[in-house]
């Protein structure tokens, strides 16, 4: 009965707050709005007993929105708990495309026959998940390292104001490199 | 709290993430709706790992979820930052270049 109702509410918040994030005039509120979303769902996943991948989701989604609530102060140049903004681009097809796929994804789950469920739950799952991860399943994590470590160099890369090209040169044999301000003692 | 009920919820995440998508200007909003697809996508797997199979094998998937919207999340915002920088604009219709 608790779980309903929890599921229920959590549920509701989720939607709801994510609804708020294309809603709501300012750009801090949304993206606290979508850290809300994040949150219930984290909750209902803790709900299912899967307290390691809830708590991680919630811990996760919560700096990330920090984060990108700062993003968004520096871009949008305005301030971003006063001024009303609607910057959006065809928004009535977006709206029927949309109200089309919650039909059909709506529908597929509640009319498709689902299977009844094989086994049973390990008693502590966050020590299975861990146990699986560190035995059978360690070449997901082999794999996830080095995409991080990629995405690392690559977003560096893409953000990065001046590269080694634009100090030494396009063959990188301009000595010494042309910085905006020279280095060194007595400069 | 049933497996079709968990879905359902997760069915108008991803409706409301998609229309965000589809719909915003800003890129940092379009963001924000694959953010809200992501997580109707956590939710998704979540249910049908506890209802239908929970093998701990099974959650593994949730994580390479979560490593793949950190990774867009990422990405993104570098991407943004190289936009702001070279054409001092925020807006999806000012990189239309490789559109028709």
């Amino acid at each position: 009965m608790l779980v309903d109702v929890s599921f229920w509410v959590l549920g509701i918040v989720a939607v709801a707050s994510a609804a708020l994030v294309f809603v709501v005039d300012s750009m801090a509120r949304a993206t606290y709005a979508l850290a809300l979303s994040f949150i219930a769902v984290g909750f209902v996943l803790v709900l299912m007993q899967q307290n390691y991948v809830g708590v991680v989701t919630v811990l996760m989604m919560l700096m990330e929105m920090a984060i990108m609530a700062v993003y968004m102060v520096m871009y949008m140049g305005m301030n971003p708990a006063l001024m009303p903004m609607s910057m959006v681009h065809d928004k009535r097809s977006a709206l029927g495309v949309a109200v089309a796929t919650f039909l059909v994804l709506g529908s597929g789950a509640l009319f498709v026959d689902w299977p009844v469920r094989r086994g049973v739950p390990a008693p502590d799952v966050t020590a299975a998940l861990g146990e699986a991860l560190m035995g059978p399943q360690m070449l997901v994590m082999v794999v996830v390292s080095p995409v991080m470590v990629a995405t690392i160099v690559g977003g560096v890369v893409l953000a990065a104001h001046r590269t080694r090209y634009d100090r030494f040169g396009d063959d990188l044999d301009q000595r010494p490199p042309r910085d905006p301000q020279r280095g060194g003692v007595g400069r | 709290m049933t497996l079709q009920l968990v879905l359902l919820v997760a069915a108008a995440l991803f409706a409301v993430g998609l229309y965000g998508a589809i719909s915003q200007q800003v890129v940092v909003m379009v963001m924000m709706g694959l953010e809200v697809m992501v997580n109707a996508v956590i939710l998704a797997a979540g249910a049908m790992w506890w209802f239908l199979a929970p093998d701990p094998t099974g959650q593994v998937l949730l994580l390479v979820v979560l490593a793949a919207m950190t990774v867009e999340m990422a990405m993104g915002f570098a991407v943004a930052t190289l936009l702001h920088r070279h054409r001092n604009s925020d807006m999806t219709d000012s990189a239309t270049d490789l559109a028709r």
